[in-house]
């Protein structure tokens, strides 16, 4: 038995230790809006948050997340979440949505990290998440709308 | 398009259909089937059920009590929109509220359901899904209207024509009455159905046009939106196969001691493309797998790699091939011309490689089999697995779910992919539902890949640098061969898809001659985002700017003077220069080239900004990307397959290549196989030409354009020309 704590409940899994997160996540858990694409960390689409840190679930074993807390697309919130889920809205980011999940949780842990991030700095936290519809000019234009709507919030 | 037109639906009769109490009205458009029937070939998908000659409604549009107006979508979202612009055509002549409007995905039916442009048979491909539904969808909306209408005249015993219709209320302005749509609904749905509708004038457009939010938008951010990935059904199976190593390979011998042992794994099962694992999920699966002992047969494997392939393609190219065009008299103009010009192009196998890989899951049972999957190729699919399986096409019940991509390869020829799981499901003897799984590099050597094509081009100028002949050789696999597209696709040996963009160059020239040589290699392959012109706009636009090199003039101005032809093709052209301050100084160290392509009836310019990187590589700053694809229904969905099939291309530009090395894929993910990733994205800006043209596609026509255009660039700013593709990041 591994136990966890998954989008804020705790959670019991009887499953082989070695087994990656991303399938005790959609295959135990029964949350399917984290991603399959690549099992190689080359992709980004199994994105996942371990103790508010984006990590590529693939590769992860389950038994290295014991104890830590797990945030998936279901559960992630915050300012930064939806800020940035407004703005995936408001640009309308998304094509085919398969990579998004991924895509938005990298770009909530970097907002979250770095309310007021430049082009350079989005690219390069960005860059492990592929989009083959190629959204990226837009998800590039969602995480400044966002990073804008966050820093006119606090000033407010 | 004329002021409210007028349809006679004498040719496309409608009919209701689910008149129950509570239930509503659905409605929706039938095709005669004797005119139905003369489209349908014998023996292509869907011509049978249209030979048993039943009339059953094709049902688009229901009207629920509760006032939700569903669109029923007979073509796949993978991501191109179509949700969001079927609604739209439908809610602008229902008058619906846009929030109102929720859209489903029909069955697989080829009698209800085809693509008007294919026939009997359903399927979405080609850039066809809003052009070939633009007047079906309008129809079936303003038919919804018409029958809502005489529904509220009836109730309020008011003349219809007295009432008018808004934002999905009913509204009878000097009595003071309204009602939602739910509340006529029942009402509306014991209405006869008219024989007559009257479409919009466009200037009353109020969707069309405009902005409105997606259909599929905020599924697709909370993690809600379901593929078919993620099917979870009762005492489902996951299934990974193991397939041959190389192309043409099959199993000899299998121990799968091992692999049964594994915690999880249910059953291992021989089947014609390899050896299944079934097991209870992804992971015991994919263990199971590994620990399989396979002694594969290669006597018949491909032997094929990509660099001798290309050498003999390379020489096919010196001899004449079949003739695609051909005018005039091509080798005395070329003998006689003042100047002549070659140029040869190359360009490897592509994967699709859409995020989520090849899947789906087939559950056998009492009534036939029903199938879960991203389906591209509704009908065709129906067919295969309903022959390979024993049973009528209608025993195939298909829930076509939102696909995580596609790009062109869930429309499979072969139904490969759906075939494997029919042929587990059935090996496991029907039990239990199964949820084939592949794996991204399963999916990335499985083939099925855009061809590898070699280019020939020879070209001669006139004293004063206008073109007077032109030769165009083409040597490469057809897509068409083979299937059951081949009688559609194929004509004298010339695959359609191996040449357009090619054959209808646009460009004015007396004298010109399109070959092609198809070659037999064992690669499979098939249709790849914007197919053919993937590699012949590049050919024809990287070529046509050599020769406005030669002839010492402005690459668009070169091409302006020969597009008389062709206004729209101008249009779409001048837009793009002008908006990207074509002839303007960039500065040190950038530059700018220019390429224009129509492909699906869609004309597409690009203008890329280029600068020198201090490491040698080039950085693509700005696209500047100009579309005429007649009415735009959805401008910023428009706007979105303009980025996003310019980024797609975009890979293919720069740096991705499957190769082959004795009949075996090398790469199997996106470390070898390498795509676009945010960093190397430029800055783009999208502009529509208006136009009151029926409406074309959008999904494809702006992929192949970018390469050209960058390859252009990059001549401007170093005097190099690029003639191969992928060109690498460090050109």
């Amino acid at each position: 038995m591994i136990g966890f704590e998954i989008n804020g409940s705790a959670i019991e899994l009887d499953v082989d230790p070695d087994m990656p997160l991303l399938w005790a996540i959609r295959d135990a858990a029964g949350l399917t809006g984290t991603k399959y694409g690549c099992g190689a960390a080359l992709c980004g689409a199994c994105t996942v948050h371990v103790d508010g840190r984006a990590v590529r679930s693939c590769l992860l074993a389950v038994s290295s997340v014991a104890g830590k807390s797990v945030t998936t697309i279901e559960g992630v919130s915050g300012g930064a979440a939806a800020a940035v889920k407004q703005a995936w809205l408001e640009l309308e980011v998304v094509q085919c949505g398969y990579c998004q999940s991924g895509q938005i949780m990298s770009a909530v842990e970097l907002l979250e990290r770095n309310p007021s991030p430049d082009d350079a700095q989005i690219d390069s936290a960005m860059r492990g998440n592929i989009c083959r519809c190629a959204t990226y000019a837009r998800i590039r234009d969602a995480i400044r709308l966002a990073s804008r709507s966050l820093s006119g919030r606090s000033e407010a | 398009m004329t002021a409210n037109t007028r349809v006679n639906l004498a040719r496309r009769s409608f009919l209701k259909a689910g008149v129950e109490a509570g239930a509503g009205l659905t409605l929706g458009v039938i095709l005669p089937p004797l005119a139905a029937a003369q489209d349908a070939a014998p023996g292509l998908p869907g011509s049978g059920a249209l030979v048993a000659g039943r009339f059953e409604p094709n049902a688009f549009v229901t009207i629920a009590p509760d006032n939700t107006v569903t669109v029923i979508s007979k073509h796949l979202e993978m991501g191109q929109g179509v949700y969001t612009g079927l609604a739209t055509l439908v809610a602008e002549e229902l008058d619906a509220d846009w929030d109102q409007v929720a859209v489903s995905a029909a069955p697989a039916d080829a009698s209800r359901y085809n693509n008007l442009f294919w026939g009997p048979m359903q399927g979405t491909g080609g850039s066809t899904a809003i052009a070939n539904s633009f007047m079906q969808m309008r129809e079936a909306g303003a038919a919804a209207r018409q029958m809502l209408i005489a529904a509220a005249a009836e109730r309020w015993s008011v003349a219809a024509g007295e009432i008018t219709v808004a934002s999905g209320v009913v509204r009878h302005a000097s009595s003071g009455r309204s009602a939602s749509f739910g509340e006529l609904a029942e009402a509306a749905a014991r209405q006869p159905v008219p024989t007559e509708v009257t479409v919009k004038d466009p200037a009353d457009f109020r969707l069309i046009g405009k902005r409105v939010p997606r259909k599929d938008g905020s599924g697709k951010i909370d993690g809600s939106a379901v593929f078919t990935q993620d099917v979870q059904l009762d005492g489902m199976l996951t299934s990974l196969v193991a397939h041959p190593p190389r192309f043409g390979a099959r199993v000899n011998k299998v121990d799968s001691a091992a692999a049964r042992a594994v915690p999880g794994v249910v059953a291992v099962h021989q089947i014609p493309s390899g050896v299944a694992v079934v097991a209870r999920d992804f992971w015991s699966a994919s263990r199971g797998r590994d620990a399989l002992q396979i002694d594969w047969d290669e006597s018949g494997a491909v032997t094929a790699s990509s660099a001798t392939l290309m050498a003999s393609y390379r020489e096919r190219a010196q001899s004449a091939g079949l003739v695609a065009r051909s005018e005039g008299a091509v080798d005395t103009a070329l003998e006689k011309a003042a100047n002549r010009l070659d140029a040869s192009y190359e360009f490897p196998y592509l994967a699709h490689a859409a995020m989520e890989p090849m899947n789906c899951v087939i559950r056998l049972d009492e009534q036939g089999c029903e199938v879960w999957n991203g389906e591209q190729l509704h009908t065709g699919d129906q067919m295969a697995l309903a022959g390979f399986l024993g049973i009528t096409p209608q025993q195939v019940r298909v829930n076509t779910l939102f696909a995580g991509g596609s790009f062109g390869r869930r429309a499979n020829p072969q139904s490969d992919y759906l075939l494997e799981a029919a042929a587990i499901a059935k090996a496991s003897g029907g039990k239990a539902p199964v949820k084939l799984v592949w794996t991204r590099e399963d999916d990335m050597r499985a083939g099925w890949f855009r061809p590898m094509y070699f280019h020939s081009l020879r070209a001669g100028l006139d004293a004063q640098g206008r073109p007077v002949a032109w030769q165009h050789r083409i040597v490469g696999q057809s897509i068409g061969a083979g299937t059951a597209f081949e009688s559609a696709m194929v004509r004298d040996g010339v695959d359609s898809t191996s040449v357009e963009g090619a054959s209808n160059l646009p460009y004015a020239i007396p004298n010109v001659s399109v070959e092609l040589h198809t070659t037999e290699v064992g690669v499979p392959v098939q249709w790849w985002r914007a197919v053919g012109s993937t590699h012949t706009a590049f050919a024809v636009e990287c070529f046509i700017d050599e020769l406005a090199h030669a002839a010492g003039r402005d690459p668009v101005e070169y091409r302006l003077e020969l597009l008389g032809e062709h206004p729209r093709h101008s249009a779409v052209l001048q837009l793009a220069a002008e908006r990207a301050g074509w002839g303007k100084p960039l500065g040190e160290g950038k530059a700018r080239g220019v390429a224009l392509h129509e492909s699906f009836n869609t004309r597409v310019a690009q203008v890329a900004e280029l600068s020198r990187m201090p490491n040698g590589g080039f950085q693509i700053d700005r696209v500047v990307i100009a579309v005429d694809c007649g009415i735009a229904i959805n401008p910023d969905v428009i706007r979105a397959q303009m980025e996003g099939g310019m980024g797609y291309g975009l890979s293919a530009t720069l740096e991705s290549e499957i190769t082959i090395e004795n009949g075996a894929v090398v790469e199997g993910n996106f470390d070898g196989y390498r795509v676009l990733r945010i960093g190397q994205m430029p800055k783009v800006e999208v502009h529509i030409v208006k136009s009151a043209e029926p409406p074309t596609g959008v999904g494809e026509p702006a992929t192949p354009v970018i390469a050209p255009a960058v390859a252009n660039a990059l001549f401007a700013l170093d005097g190099k020309r690029a003639r191969r593709l992928p060109l690498g990041v460090n050109s």
